[in-house]
């Protein structure tokens, strides 16, 4: 409990305050916070949440804000039963990448592999977008299991360009637009402007809850060029 | 035929502002919005425009702008000189301008914002259905520039007949009520005491993401990391250094310092008016 008292914690769920129209429901690790996410989207789509104007999910922790009543609300997602994510919900996205990345051979190196063998143990794994922040469309994943999670670059990049398909920590990202940066870069998708597009009725390709592939681009054109073999595909259920 | 407003002079940062859009910070993609939203809604009402239609906001220096046809014009939020061809004209209240006429919006004599309203609101191109211009993620137009023009729209009804406007007056010292963050057990006791007793003044480095404090550090239990989660619009996030910034309109929508305090929203008018140097204290409401 906090000073305030208004801490409630049952469990493995803790729903702290933030203000008096939110509430910041903490979960123990990014499994829990997937499943009380997808249970959230759940409640909302079955009309039995109370109206809430934003869900974020981050790491560790799902917020929701613009709640008439937080305090109920804390009461009320203490007493839920979340059941576990499956693997096989959320839509895939296939997101193709160039393994051209600079920090490719360092990367290697911390996985004990050569630098050709990357992309394939990369592209070997499905990936979940835990949360999304940094800048619109950025979306971070997980599902790298913890002995290939890599550290940041002890120098950030000034520039890291737009489709770079990047590491640090648990997560994987692919940026979808040119900004500083501090991740390892691995990547390349060759074409990154499916990532953003605010004119798109789904503005963002990757977003919470979402399933990500990376195969491999043998040959694509580089970003900006007509896309054919380069382009984002999407598996059936994908939707819009 | 579109009625086109031209910046003569842009001033130190002019934006265009509404709503902002809400309902997109799972994607990443931040509220924004005027930060003086009851001034804005005052301005639009004045002119019988829809209460949140899209203005413009300045920055400390104000603007000048040159409408290609007749329009009436409010300048509320930050009280400055207006002058329409160099003649005095009415603050806070309508105001017709001729077509190639300049309206000059003055330097700020106190607060920070003003806003200039326009009957049939801003009419630049919506993303995500907002006019808002988003500094933080680019979203939105980008603020004026001399010599470039926007549009205007086409007012719906006629400028109802005057009103007295209650404008309030920025404020000479800020108080603002603040409710329990989801962080504030990072902070020792003695940190919540200080938050709370100590003398905080605007630091000149606020922008439309954060007011800046100055002021005596609030000392952490733990060094520790905070991994990454959902902010709300006005959390007090207390950086490494330890000084309170209060979360604005344009601010990430994740973020990895403690938040020891929420501010709401109603308050944050009066954060935006505040220069750089106003004293601030913070009280749990």
């Amino acid at each position: 409990m906090t000073d305030d008292g208004r801490t409630t914690h049952t469990g493995s769920l803790t729903a702290r305050p933030a203000g008096r129209r939110a509430l910041l429901v903490e979960l123990p690790d990014a499994e829990h916070t997937a499943a009380f996410h997808a249970e959230v989207l759940r409640r909302r789509a079955a009309g039995t949440l109370p109206p809430v104007e934003e869900i974020v999910p981050g790491a560790r922790t799902v917020l929701l804000d613009g709640v008439a009543d937080p305090q109920a609300l804390a009461r009320r997602v203490t007493g839920w039963q979340v059941p576990p994510v499956a693997d096989d919900t959320g839509h895939v996205v296939e997101i193709p990448v160039r393994y051209d990345g600079p920090d490719l051979a360092d990367v290697a190196a911390l996985w004990g592999i050569g630098p050709d063998e990357v992309g394939a143990l990369h592209g070997s794994y499905t990936y979940r977008v835990a949360f999304c922040g940094f800048a619109p469309g950025f979306g971070y994943l997980t599902g790298l299991p913890p002995h290939l999670h890599v550290p940041r670059r002890s120098t950030p990049r000034t520039r890291v360009p737009a489709g770079a398909v990047a590491l640090a920590g648990p997560y994987s990202a692919v940026y979808p637009r040119a900004t500083p940066g501090g991740w390892q870069l691995i990547g390349t998708m060759p074409d990154p402007r499916p990532l953003w597009d605010p004119d798109r009725e789904r503005a963002a390709l990757l977003t919470p809850g979402t399933r990500v592939r990376f195969v491999t681009a043998v040959g694509a054109p580089a970003a900006g060029a007509p896309t054919g073999a380069g382009a984002v595909g999407t598996a059936p259920g994908a939707g819009a | 035929m579109t009625t086109r407003l031209t910046t003569v002079r842009s001033g130190a940062l002019t934006t265009v502002q509404d709503a902002g859009r809400p309902g997109h910070a799972h994607l990443g993609v931040p509220r924004s919005g005027a930060l003086d939203a009851p001034a804005m809604r005052l301005a639009n009402r004045l002119l019988g425009n829809a209460p949140d239609a899209a203005v413009l906001e300045t920055t400390l220096t104000g603007c000048a702008l040159r409408p290609d046809r007749d329009i009436t014009a409010v300048v509320g939020g930050a009280p400055c000189p207006v002058r329409i061809d160099g003649r005095p004209a009415a603050w806070g209240a309508p105001v017709r301008v001729p077509a190639g006429s300049v309206l000059d919006v003055g330097a700020a004599t106190a607060g920070v914002r003003s806003y200039v309203a326009v009957a049939g609101g801003v009419a630049v191109e919506p993303v995500l259905g907002s006019r808002s211009t988003d500094l933080l993620s680019g979203l939105g137009p980008a603020p004026l520039r001399d010599g470039e023009a926007v549009a205007v729209g086409t007012p719906a009804r006629p400028v109802p007949p005057p009103v007295a406007a209650p404008w309030p007056g920025p404020p000479a010292e800020l108080v603002l009520p603040v409710h329990p963050g989801p962080r504030a057990d990072w902070f020792t006791p003695a940190a919540l005491r200080t938050f709370t007793s100590a003398a905080y003044r605007v630091s000149p480095h606020s922008n439309r993401i954060g007011l800046r404090t100055e002021g005596p550090p609030l000392e952490r239990v733990s060094a520790g990391e905070l991994p990454s989660e959902g902010m709300v619009l006005g959390a007090v996030q207390v950086p490494p250094d330890g000084r309170p910034v209060i979360f604005l309109h344009d601010h990430p929508t994740t973020g990895g310092y403690p938040v020891v305090a929420v501010v709401p929203e109603p308050a944050l008018a009066a954060a935006a008016q505040a220069v750089a140097g106003t004293p601030v204290r913070f009280t749990f409401a």
